[in-house]
C-alpha cells in the first residue's frame, strides 16, 4: 500500500496552508518569512496547492465510487428507458460511439418511457411496492419494540460488562446473512423444532404452518437485523446522563414519566439511525422474502430479481430499481444528514 | 462490579431473550448438522457423515474455495481504498465534490443490495467485460470499502494528533510519520475493516448472483440453489464450518487487537 500521506519535507514547508491544524508549522514558516502575512488567506482563499500523496488519497477512492456507484446508476438510468431485445446485451438501442451525431440522435430517438408505463398499468408492480413498503414499516416497528428494551439493558449493565456484550450482539452479524436465515428453515418447516415444541407442549394439536407465510417473512427479517437496531439505540443510550434520572426522581417525577419526557426523547437520533438502518435495506430485501416467504405475493426486491433473471427483461428490472430509489431517496438522505452528524460529534 | 447481578429483573429478561433468541438458530443448525438421520427433523444419534460426504462433494469445495479466494482479494483491495476514502474524508477538510463524496460512501451501506447488483452488472455488460470471478471481486470491493472506510473514519476522528506532530516536529519525514506512529495507531480499525470486508464478501449472494459469469459459483450461489430445494443435512454441516471459520478469525482478531491496545501507546481517556 502506498503511505497516502508521504511528502517531500520541503513540501510540507512551503505550503503550510494545507494543514492548518498542523499548528507547529505555520508560525515557523512565518517567523522566518517576515513578508509573509497569513490573514491573506483568510481574506481571499487561494487554491491550495496539495501534495501528490494527499491528492491521490482523495483520486483513487473518488474515481473507484464514480466508475462503480455512480455511474451504474447512470447506466440503470438509461436501460430503463430503453426496450427489451433478442440480442445481446438484450435491450435497444445500445449507444454506438462510431456512429458520431447521428448516432446520438438515433440513440436519444429510441428512449421511450414504455416501461414505467408498464409499471403503472400493472397491478402486479404496485402491489410489490407496496407490500415491501408494508413489511419494512411493521418490521422496523417490532424491531423498535424488541431492539430497545435490549439496548436499554446493555446500556444499565455495569461499565465493564458492556464491551462482552456488544461482542454478544455483533457477533451473530459476523456469520453468514443466509445461513442465518436457512437456519429458520431448519425451526419453521412443516415437522420443523418450532411445531414439534407447540404439539410437545399441547399449544397445538396438528402442526401449524410457518414457512411460507408473512410470520416467517416477519421472523427472519427481525432476526437478521436486530443488530443494526439495538448497536445505534445502545450507543444512544450508554451516553445518558444517570444524574438527569436521579434529578427527574428527585423533583418527584415518576419512573415512567422519567423515561418517556428524559430516555426517550434523548434517544431518538440511535432510534432514528437504527429505524433508518433497517427500513432502506428492508424495502429492496431479497433473501428473506424468497426463502422464509411464500409465493403469492412478492416484495420489490423478488420482483426484479424476477424480470432479471427469470424473464430477462433488463429493462422492466431496470424501471423497478429506478422506482425504488426513488422511493428511498428521503429516508436515504434522513440517514446520510444521521450519519454525517454521528461522526461529526464523536 | 463485572457481574449483572445488579441489573433489575427486567432489564435481565430482556438481555436473555435477545440473545437466546440471536444465538439459538445458529445452535440448533450447528447440533443438527451432527444428526445421524437422513430426515433433518429427526434425531437420530451423533454422526460425523454429513461432514464425511462433505469432502465427496468437489462441487461444494470448489465453490468454498473460490469464495474464499474472492473475499480475500475484494477485502483486500477494499481495506486499501476504503482506508485511503476515511483518511480523505477525515485528513483532507475541503476538496472539490466532497459532498458527493461523503454521499457515495454512506448510501452503499443502505442500498438493497439488488439495485447494487444490477447497477454493476449493467456497467459491465455496458463496458463489455467477460463475467466471472474477476467482476465478483470488483463488484464485493465496491460494496465492501464503504465498511472500512466507516470503520477507518471512526478510529481517525477520536485521534490523537499529537503524537503525529511531535514526530514531526522531531524532524521525521511525513511518510515515515503516517508508517510508524498514525498507521499502527488506526491498524486495529483497519484489521476490523478487513475482516468485515472478508465477511461481507464470503456472506454475498445477491450481488455475486447479479456480477457472476459462466462457470463462475461462489459458496453462496451453491448453497442458495441446494436451499432451494430443500433443508438437506450436508447444508447444516457446510454452514456449520462456515460459522466455525468465521468465529475464529473473529476471535483472533479480537485478541490481536486487544493485545495492540494494552502494549500499545496510551490512548486519551
Amino acid at each position: 500500500m502506498s503511505s497516502p500521506e508521504i511528502r517531500s519535507p520541503d513540501e510540507a514547508q512551503r505550503n503550510p496552508g494545507t494543514d492548518g491544524e498542523r499548528g507547529a508549522v505555520a508560525p515557523d514558516f512565518a517567523s522566518l518569512h517576515p513578508g509573509y502575512e497569513p490573514a491573506d488567506q483568510v481574506v481571499a482563499p487561494r487554491p491550495i496547492r496539495r501534495s501528490p500523496a494527499e491528492r491521490l488519497t482523495v483520486i483513487v477512492p473518488y474515481l473507484w465510487l464514480i466508475a462503480l456507484f455512480f455511474v451504474p446508476f447512470l447506466i440503470v438510468l438509461k436501460i430503463s428507458l430503453s426496450q427489451t431485445a433478442l440480442a445481446q446485451p438484450p435491450y435497444e438501442p445500445v449507444f454506438d460511439v462510431t456512429a458520431g451525431l447521428e448516432g446520438v440522435r438515433d440513440f436519444l430517438s429510441g428512449l421511450s418511457l414504455a416501461n414505467y408505463f408498464t409499471l403503472a398499468g400493472d397491478d402486479l408492480y404496485l402491489f410489490s411496492y407496496l407490500k415491501s413498503l408494508t413489511v419494512a414499516t411493521f418490521s422496523t416497528a417490532i424491531l423498535v419494540l424488541c431492539g430497545f428494551p435490549i439496548a436499554y439493558a446493555m446500556a444499565r449493565a455495569p461499565r465493564r460488562a458492556r464491551p462482552l456484550l456488544v461482542t454478544l450482539i455483533i457477533l451473530p452479524f459476523w456469520t453468514s446473512f443466509l445461513i442465518r436465515v436457512y437456519a429458520w428453515i431448519n425451526i419453521l418447516q412443516h415437522d420443523g423444532l418450532l411445531n414439534q415444541a407447540l404439539l410437545a407442549l399441547g399449544i397445538v394439536s396438528e402442526p401449524a404452518t410457518w414457512l411460507a407465510t408473512d410470520t416467517a417473512v416477519y421472523i427472519g427479517l427481525v432476526y437478521s437485523y436486530l443488530p443494526f437496531m439495538v448497536l445505534p439505540l445502545y450507543a444512544s443510550l450508554e451516553k445518558l446522563d444517570p444524574t438527569l434520572l436521579e434529578a427527574a426522581a428527585d423533583l418527584g417525577c415518576p419512573r415512567w414519566k422519567a423515561f418517556c419526557l428524559v430516555t426517550v426523547p434523548l434517544a431518538l437520533p440511535g432510534l432514528g439511525a437504527g429505524a433508518l438502518l433497517c427500513f432502506i435495506p428492508i424495502v429492496g430485501e431479497f433473501v428473506v422474502p424468497d426463502l422464509l416467504g411464500g409465493s403469492e405475493s412478492t416484495m420489490i426486491g423478488q420482483t426484479l430479481w424476477t424480470e432479471f433473471f427469470a424473464n430477462k427483461d433488463w429493462p422492466v428490472a431496470s424501471a423497478v430499481a429506478v422506482v425504488l430509489v426513488i422511493l428511498l431517496v428521503g429516508p436515504i438522505v434522513v440517514y446520510q444528514h444521521l450519519q454525517a452528524r454521528a461522526v461529526e460529534e464523536r | 462490579m463485572g457481574s449483572l447481578g445488579r441489573l433489575s429483573f427486567t432489564n435481565l429478561t430482556a438481555l436473555a431473550l435477545g440473545l437466546a433468541f440471536l444465538y439459538a438458530p445458529i445452535a440448533i443448525l450447528i447440533v443438527y448438522s451432527f444428526n445421524d438421520s437422513r430426515l433433518v427433523t429427526v434425531w437420530g444419534g451423533w454422526s460425523l457423515r454429513w461432514y464425511a460426504a462433505l469432502i465427496e462433494d468437489r462441487a461444494m469445495i470448489d465453490a468454498a474455495l473460490a469464495s474464499l479466494g474472492v473475499a480475500f482479494a475484494s477485502a483486500a483491495l477494499a481495506t486499501v481504498i476504503g482506508t485511503l476514502a476515511a483518511l480523505a474524508l477525515t485528513r483532507i477538510a475541503r476538496f472539490r465534490g466532497r459532498l458527493l463524496f461523503a454521499a457515495m460512501i454512506y448510501v452503499p451501506l443502505v442500498m438493497p443490495e439488488v439495485i447494487t447488483g444490477l447497477s454493476l452488472l449493467l456497467l459491465f455488460v455496458a463496458i463489455d467485460l467477460d463475467r466471472g470471478f474477476f467482476t465478483i471481486i470488483i463488484a464485493h470491493t465496491s460494496l465492501t470499502m464503504c465498511f472500512v472506510t466507516v470503520i477507518v473514519q471512526s478510529r481517525l476522528v477520536g485521534f490523537d494528533r499529537s503524537l503525529e506532530e511531535a514526530a514531526m516536529d522531531l524532524g521525521c519525514p511525513p511518510g515515515r510519520t503516517f508508517l510508524t506512529i498514525t498507521l499502527p495507531l488506526i491498524m486495529p480499525a483497519v484489521i476490523a475493516g478487513f475482516l468485515l470486508a472478508f465477511s461481507l464478501s464470503l456472506d454475498d449472494l445477491v450481488i455475486a448472483s447479479f456480477t457472476t459469469g459462466p462457470g463462475a459459483t461462489t459458496l453462496p450461489i451453491r448453497i442458495y440453489s441446494e436451499v432451494r430445494l430443500g433443508v438437506k443435512p450436508e447444508i447444516n454441516a457446510v454452514c456449520t464450518i462456515f460459522i466455525a471459520v468465521i468465529a475464529i478469525a473473529v476471535i483472533a482478531a479480537s485478541l490481536i487487537s486487544k493485545n495492540r491496545e494494552r502494549g500499545g501507546s496510551p490512548r486519551a481517556a
